[in-house]
């Protein structure tokens, strides 16, 4: 026999599963939260959008580029980071500071510590934080919903900035309130979520658990928990940056004690910080701490029989 | 142990598990039996343990179930002739893991002359089945090779209870133990109460996977028959869902016992015996004719016409895909065994050993390997591995070359299933890395550096 053969350690047989795939998923995941914020907040968020996805994969092509690796734009993780980003926005903030925040994401928080599945903590999310922290003024100018469509335009607060009580449960549902670009509308995050919950891209742990400890946590502070959980940006923070795959365990307890910490602590930031958002940070203090988390929630391989008490090896 | 022995009325949740692609193209095709092969070259290890030492020389004439290779050690088994005609040559050769072992080539005297020395053994206790066993050259056919003497040679205090049948067959394409199911139900069965009576064992569970419906039945019309009379033989549909095969998977299903790590089956009261094996016995009990002859499934999208052959043990691969109607494409991958543990061979140059069950050749469509990426910790390899390890950790610390941090993750308890590397969506070589990392485990234990094992 002439042609060379194939010689390859087993599995010979690969699932369709794949990185591209999922991420893939992610994007159509959004994709109803899109729509709300552009029909919320007008044809600028999607400027605004664009803008983020394209700096985003530029920067991780550049990137790459200078660091001679391989390009991984083709696996799509730089559009999610940057649709993500441009979610967590206020619609009418300045794009060079988009763009900034496109550069701290990529390129500091995911290249720098050696691209998708190296970065420790959610490259979205400390984007934003940076942002919230160099641009406080440009981070924190919402405009109400349906702005463009008046002839100037309003500043308003978010819901969890007015009083409780400012908005009805239907408005939060639907998102017809000052916010970010994509934290508003309540309905299209969770289809998004179940979107991904039913692909099994996500297990519904985490968003269960961050979703049902921040009310719990509400609840015992005196709170509303259904205004707290229905806005800012703890829907989106539940549903898509707390179950990134690279910032969160992968352990089953280890999920759990994740959401719950992050649920507690969004709760907590929200009620007794001078910020106005508690979920950005509690995710990214847990985010930290998942490699510790991973270590005490090691699953018991199977077989292994536990030692009786005071029996030495 | 259980004090009251019950049967399962479904299987016990055993943990991940992948859904893989049936592709049981054969399993209607009534099997055939290959015409006597030119010549056989058979190898002197076809099983798990010492390797055999030839017993004869070139220029002998043998018979079809003479002995021509055997050992002094305990886990080995005797290799039999399984053609008539002369020994040719006695030399060296490559085998599929790669590595070199002693083979005899017969050239056949197209007689098929049968042994004189072949009788039906006589079998009363259980150290008349060891020899009988160890005589008959019977390794476990399900794919591992290990000695069947050796399995059956239970120590008096391991309390064993009860006998599991695999007939799981969940790797993809394989059909060989649903075709001796269906083929030679009644062989089975009769060996399977054979064996029961003589070991004095109260519960037999036979493990199939539901997608052999025709399997299932076949085994519950004689179970359910008044052949049983004392109800102590029931048959168990598994879901279809891999590696319910594995011994120990396949334990915990039909017991929910769990085999402790590094611990033998009997150490959960249980013997796990493959249908083929067992099938295999029984013939042996009656003829006593040792162990010459396999079914092998011949499948993939580069063979002319798969299906079912029996051949004798020896005869070379490439004969048997000749036999089937050759290759319909260009094979860019041959694969002893199933797709998801078999071995990929360099060429169709190789002989069917005792162990083998398939022979699989597929096109570059199917055979293209794809470039691993960079581990996204999406978690899909904990939720598959059966064995409830995390292979992260594993990888990373094999590719550290940390030996302590291989051994505190459990890297010893893998079984190379495949499950992992499977799910990954990234085409992670994960099973490759691990194999890498016990070679470097074995290799530091042999320099005697005091190791410490898990936590």
């Amino acid at each position: 026999m002439e042609n060379k053969m194939y010689v390859s350690s087993s599995p010979h047989f690969r699932s369709d599963a794949s990185t591209t795939k999922i991420m893939l998923d992610v994007i159509i995941a959004l994709i109803p939260a899109t729509i709300a914020s552009v029909i919320i907040f007008g044809p600028l968020s999607l400027m605004l959008i664009g803008v983020c996805i394209a700096s985003c994969v530029l920067c991780e092509y550049i990137s790459r580029k200078v660091m001679k690796r391989d390009t991984t734009i083709g696996d799509l993780s730089a559009v999610v980071t940057g649709l993500l980003l441009a979610l967590n926005l206020p619609v009418n903030i300045n794009p060079f500071i988009a763009i900034f925040g496109s550069i701290v994401a990529i390129v500091v928080v995911k290249q720098m510590f050696g691209g998708i599945g190296m970065n420790f903590v959610n490259p979205a999310i400390a984007a934003r934080i940076v942002l919230l922290v160099s641009f406080p003024n440009a981070m924190m100018t919402w405009v109400d919903a349906f702005w463009y469509k008046n002839a100037d335009a309003i500043t308003s607060a978010t819901p969890l900035a007015a009083d409780t009580g400012t908005y009805s449960y239907t408005q939060l549902l639907l998102g017809t309130t000052g916010g970010s670009l994509g934290e508003t509308c309540a309905v299209a995050l969770i289809l998004g979520g179940i979107y991904l919950v039913i692909k099994k891209v996500i297990s519904p742990i985490i968003p269960c658990v961050y979703i049902v400890s921040a009310g719990l946590m509400a609840l015992i502070l005196g709170q509303d928990p259904i205004y707290q959980i229905l806005s800012g940006g703890l829907l989106l923070g539940a549903i898509f940056m707390a179950t990134d795959y690279t910032t969160s365990p992968i352990t089953k307890w280890g999920k759990v004690i994740f959401a719950v910490g992050c649920g507690v602590l969004t709760i907590l930031l929200r009620t007794f910080s001078n910020m106005p958002e508690g979920v950005s940070f509690s995710i990214i203090l847990m985010n930290i701490l998942v490699p510790l988390i991973e270590m005490a929630t090691t699953p018991k391989p199977f077989g292994k029989i536990k030692k009786a008490k005071g029996e030495k090896k | 142990m259980q004090s009251k022995l019950t049967f399962p009325k479904k299987p016990y949740r055993t943990h991940g598990g992948v859904h893989v692609p049936h592709r049981k193209n054969t399993a209607s095709k009534q099997s055939v039996e290959m015409p006597t092969p030119k010549s056989v070259t058979i190898t002197m290890s076809q099983h798990i343990g010492a390797p055999c030492k030839p017993t004869v020389k070139v220029g002998d004439v043998v018979a079809v179930g003479q002995v021509i290779g055997d050992s002094d050690a305990f886990v080995s088994a005797p290799i039999h002739a399984s053609i008539s005609g002369t020994v040719k040559k006695i030399e060296k050769i490559t085998v599929a893991d790669g590595s070199k072992v002693e083979a005899i080539t017969i050239e056949s005297d197209g007689e098929m002359r049968v042994y004189e020395g072949i009788k039906p053994p006589v079998i009363e206790n259980i150290s008349d089945l060891l020899k009988a066993t160890r005589e008959s050259g019977l390794v476990g056919l399900g794919g591992a090779g290990f000695p069947a003497h050796v399995k059956l040679n239970i120590p008096p205090d391991k309390n064993v209870d009860t006998l599991i049948i695999n007939v799981a067959e969940c790797e993809p394409y394989i059909t060989a133990d649903h075709r001796e199911v269906l083929e030679n139900s009644w062989g089975v069965m009769s060996g399977v109460y054979a064996l029961k009576e003589i070991l004095g064992l109260k519960r037999v569970i036979i493990g199939v996977e539901n997608n052999k419906p025709d399997a299932i039945k076949v085994l519950k019309n004689i179970a359910d028959s008044e052949v049983d009379k004392y109800d102590e033989v029931r048959i168990l549909p598994l879901k279809a869902s891999y590696p319910y095969g594995a011994e120990k998977v396949l334990i915990k299903a039909c017991t929910n016992r769990t085999v402790p790590m590094g611990k033998l089956p009997s150490d959960a009261g249980c013997i796990v015996m493959n249908v083929a094996s067992i099938a295999f016995l029984a013939q042996y009990m009656k003829t006593g004719m040792p162990l010459i002859k396999k079914r092998i499934t011949v499948d993939g999208d580069a063979i002319n016409e798969p299906q079912n052959v029996i051949v004798p043990v020896g005869t070379s691969v490439k004969e048997i895909i000749d036999f089937v109607g050759g290759y319909k494409e260009e094979p860019k991958k041959i694969i002893m065994g199933g797709p998801m543990m078999g071995s990929s061979v360099s060429d169709d140059s190789l002989f069917i050993a005792k162990q083998n069950n398939a022979i699989l050749a597929f096109t570059e469509k199917e055979a293209k390997l794809q470039e691993p990426s960079a581990c996204i910790r999406c978690g899909r390899c904990v939720d598959a591995c059966p064995m409830c390890l995390m292979p992260p950790a594993i990888t990373k610390a094999v590719n550290a070359k940390d030996v302590q941090a291989m051994l505190s993750s459990n890297i010893m308890n893998c079984m190379e299933c495949g499950c992992c590397a499977y799910a990954c969506p990234a085409n992670r070589h994960i099973v490759n890395n691990i194999r890498l990392g016990k070679q470097i485990i074995n290799n530091e234990k042999k320099r005697q550096i005091p190791l410490k094992e898990g936590k």
